[in-house]
């Protein structure tokens, strides 16, 4: 009798632990690297908003197929009286996780603060004139000129409650570059599905779903609670897939996917990444220090550019190091942005003989020794294509030393321009040239090419980049994103690499495509 | 009988040769450490390429698996390639190079530190013992990887950056060689305390030499054999310390790998597939270390009269 008054109990308490888990799903995240900063207005980098738009929420973002879906906002239309100014109607009813509303007045502190000296998103509103409230729940933009694709930049931009914001000292940007730590850095209070539970960077962040969520009813929102883990080493984030320790990794390692798709109960969802992998130079200074050259800097000299880009084998590089999950190219623009044609993209020969012959011409006949800065847990492979890079280009005389560390060290050395030579990636959440432009090709200015680690400056290209914010005819628009793209081309200030191919690893039973700016959200994630 | 060959030959017929020659497996471990000695020094003679060379590296002999020819370069490799197209029998014999090279110039580096402390600790006594002793203490407390890792961080901060890689094996060396001091001073620390009290010492100091020559002189060779010992066994224990920072990415760097480096590489391959980038590194590093280990204990036992 006594036993069977056990085996009930436990038969009950085993029932009951079964239904508690069906409906509170957690879902085990891992990827390589962290999120940087949960300041939402301090670093444009991808992990970084990954993370903040599970707690965040722009006025409008991409959804998991690409496609500009409302958020913050419900509407949004050109005045017809006023082509430079965009009206925004915002959602009603929208909390903030600290329980105060959401209003015009913190969409436009929060864009102000988004264009603040030390944010790094600035360079998404430099054709913003002015953020107006016209009342509670509409916010009108003001442009220098009409700009019609100016929702496009509108995506990442997060919104936050400007009281708390005030309240906590946290109305500037924290200024990553100079390793300053902020209260809005460390702690979160958003409109998203989800709210910040716990977070030790680089360990492990804890979220929870939001009880108050504007969405519900209009997303799957099943998943009741995210445990995100950086995992840096490729074999520990696979054991960690194969074993079940997480439900879902967001970047399987290229040799490891036959492993992970072959084995039963778990998949792979592939998919082409709107990210190109390039190398960056300083071609702006006339002397150089990580060089061995006194006096002058061998980057400046187009040629030993152009012989670099003649020396790095893509193909190997695809077929190796990243077996065949990338798609070489010529220029430092993915395929899905608009500008981008077959002939831009088109990769030169590997002709190490020719390039050589370059190198004799620019008087480096013995080479030079230069450093390579590289990150090691932020691109597909990024440290072995830098060392592929070190031998390749070994074959023309360069001896490059190769300082490969994490991209929470890697990234300010591009930002303070204390980098000569440099691997960067780049997404393009616009879907347009002008924000690679902008970002990477505009001479460095108080609000525009802030990732520009080149030092290239060309004040003719920078009047047609400007220009592009109030160009409306669409045709001759494109017309001079062609012809900045011919001169990015001719000078060579970046060596392009490949661009990305994304590979989700996830449990059989998450249903989640893949997003193709690697941006999951995971209000949009089902269970089945 | 000239000298030179009488020592040889008093060498053949002594106790120490006769227990060796009946060991095998002391027989097998010297000759693999010596094989590996000599493979790491004619490095530059063996190996078929050289690995450290960066430009003559061809990326697409990546991956290719031993003695089967490469797809699409159609090489051969006695133990395959590694991610980069290195030839891995060629890295292994370099990386042996570094492995070999950071583990003794450390455990040189332990023993001139931990013998010198010791005899001071045990001849002076009083304060000073105390001082190096309790501070001993302290660091025993640590695993000694622990204490490396600090050391090695701590030094790679205060180092300017273009200067830390060509750095990088001397700040290995400094923090194994600072990790593993302990054993030495202990030991040399208690054979110097009673044999300071024997009557060669006191007549030493009778006819009035200097403490430091007393020393270095007359105590030191007596204390010499259980620091050989220590020695050895210490060695297999920087390789591995070695190793394992180059294994946490701390070490050697990639470009100029060393057997703890390989490893680290062969990890990330370990469920592709690709087993030989893994497996042949480790189990030389594994031959090397348990090598050294058993010619290490087998000294020790032949060294102690206690047991014989």
């Amino acid at each position: 009798m006594k036993s069977l008054t056990t085996r009930l109990a436990v038969g009950i308490a085993a029932a009951l632990l079964v239904s508690s888990m069906a409906f509170a799903q957690t879902l085990r995240w891992a990827r390589s690297g962290d999120s940087l900063t949960l300041d939402p207005h301090a670093q444009n980098e991808g992990p970084t908003h990954t993370l903040a738009h599970q707690i965040y929420e722009p006025l409008l973002h991409r959804d998991m197929a690409g496609q500009i879906t409302p958020a913050l906002a419900t509407s949004w239309k050109a005045l017809d009286d006023n082509p430079n100014v965009w009206r925004f109607q915002l959602r009603k009813g929208v909390t903030f996780h600290d329980g105060a509303t959401m209003t015009a007045d913190d969409v436009v502190y929060s864009f102000e603060r988004a264009m603040k000296p030390t944010s790094a998103m600035k360079e998404l509103l430099t054709s913003v004139k002015e953020i107006r409230k016209v009342d509670d729940y509409t916010v009108d933009f003001e442009t220098n000129g009409p700009n019609p694709l100016l929702i496009n930049n509108l995506t990442n931009l997060f919104v936050m409650d400007s009281d708390w914001a005030e309240k906590n000292g946290a109305s500037n940007p924290q200024d990553v570059a100079a390793g300053e730590t902020t209260f809005a850095s460390q702690n979160t209070n958003g409109t998203g599905a989800f709210m910040l539970v716990s977070r030790t960077p680089d360990q492990k962040t804890v979220l929870k779903a939001n009880p108050n969520y504007w969405g519900k009813g209009e997303f799957p929102l099943q998943v009741s609670e995210i445990i995100y883990t950086p995992i840096q080493s490729a074999a520990t984030r696979v054991a960690a897939l194969l074993s079940g320790e997480v439900d879902f990794i967001q970047d399987v390692p290229v040799q490891d996917l036959k492993r992970v798709s072959g084995q039963s109960g778990l998949k792979v969802v592939t998919a082409a990444q709107n990210r190109v992998i390039f190398f960056g130079m300083n071609v702006g200074d006339s002397d150089i220090e990580s060089d061995n050259v006194s006096g002058k800097n061998p980057f400046a000299d187009i040629r030993v550019r152009k012989a670099m880009n003649m020396a790095i084998n893509r193909d190997a590089i695809k077929k190796v190091v990243m077996r065949e999950q990338a798609s070489p190219t010529n220029v430092i623009m993915p395929p899905f942005v608009n500008g981008w044609n077959q002939q831009l993209d088109a990769v030169p020969a590997n002709d190490v003989a020719t390039a050589k012959k370059m190198m004799q011409e620019a008087g480096y006949s013995d080479g030079f020794s230069v450093t390579l800065n590289c990150p090691n847990d932020r691109y597909i492979n990024d440290e072995a294509i830098c060392q592929a890079a070190v031998g390749m280009l070994g074959q023309i005389g360069i001896k490059v030393n190769l300082d490969a560390k994490p991209k929470a060290q890697h990234f300010p050395l591009i930002k303070n321009k204390t980098t000569d030579f440099y691997m960067l990636g780049w997404g393009v959440p616009t879907f347009d040239s002008h924000y690679i432009f902008n970002f990477l090709v505009h001479t460095t200015t108080e609000n525009r090419g802030s990732w520009n680690g080149t030092r290239y400056s060309n004040p003719a290209l920078d009047t047609k980049i400007v220009a592009l914010e109030s160009e409306t005819d669409l045709d001759k628009r494109n017309g001079i994103i062609a012809d900045i793209w011919r001169q990015v081309q001719a000078d060579q200030i970046y060596l392009p690499i490949h661009n990305q191919v994304l590979n989700w690893g996830m449990k059989d039973n998450v249903q989640f495509d893949v997003q193709p700016e690697d941006q999951p959200h995971f209000k949009y994630l089902t269970f089945n | 009988m000239n000298g030179e060959r009488g020592a040889w030959q008093r060498f053949l017929a002594s106790d120490f040769f006769y227990d060796f020659k009946r060991s095998p497996v002391t027989l097998v471990s010297f000759v693999i450490v010596v094989t590996l000695i000599l493979l790491a020094i004619l490095a530059d003679l063996v190996a078929p390429t050289n690995p450290f060379d960066p430009a003559s590296l061809n990326l697409m002999n990546g991956f290719t698996p031993p003695m089967e020819p490469n797809a699409f370069t159609g090489e051969t490799f006695l133990f395959g390639t590694d991610d980069q197209g290195r030839d891995l029998l060629s890295a292994i014999i370099y990386g042996l190079r570094v492995s070999l090279f950071v583990g003794l110039t450390a455990v040189i580096l332990a023993m001139v530190l931990g013998v010198s402390l010791g005899l001071l600790a045990g001849y002076r006594g009083g304060w000073i013992d105390s001082l190096i002793m309790r501070i001993a203490d302290i660091q025993m407390t640590f695993p000694s990887i622990l204490i490396a890792v600090l050391i090695f961080g701590v030094a790679r901060g205060l180092l300017p950056p273009d200067l830390r890689d060509e750095l990088a094996i001397s700040v290995l060396i400094i923090a194994i060689g600072l990790s593993e001091w302990v054993p030495f001073a202990r030991t040399v620390r208690g054979t110097t305390m009673v044999e300071k009290e024997k009557e060669y010492v006191q007549a030493a100091r009778l006819i009035g030499l200097g403490s430091g020559q007393i020393m270095l002189r007359h105590i030191l060779p007596n204390v010499l054999s259980p620091v050989l010992v220590i020695a050895t066994i210490t060695l297999a224990l920087a390789i591995i310390a070695e190793a394992t920072l180059s294994f946490l990415g701390v070490g050697a760097p990639p470009t100029e790998p060393s057997l703890g480096t390989l490893i680290r590489i062969g990890q990330d391959f370990l469920f592709s597939g690709e087993w030989w980038i893994l497996l042949f590194p480790s189990v030389t590093l594994l031959a090397l270390a348990l090598s050294v280990n058993l010619l290490g204990d087998w000294l020790r036992d032949t060294l102690n009269p206690r047991l014989k």
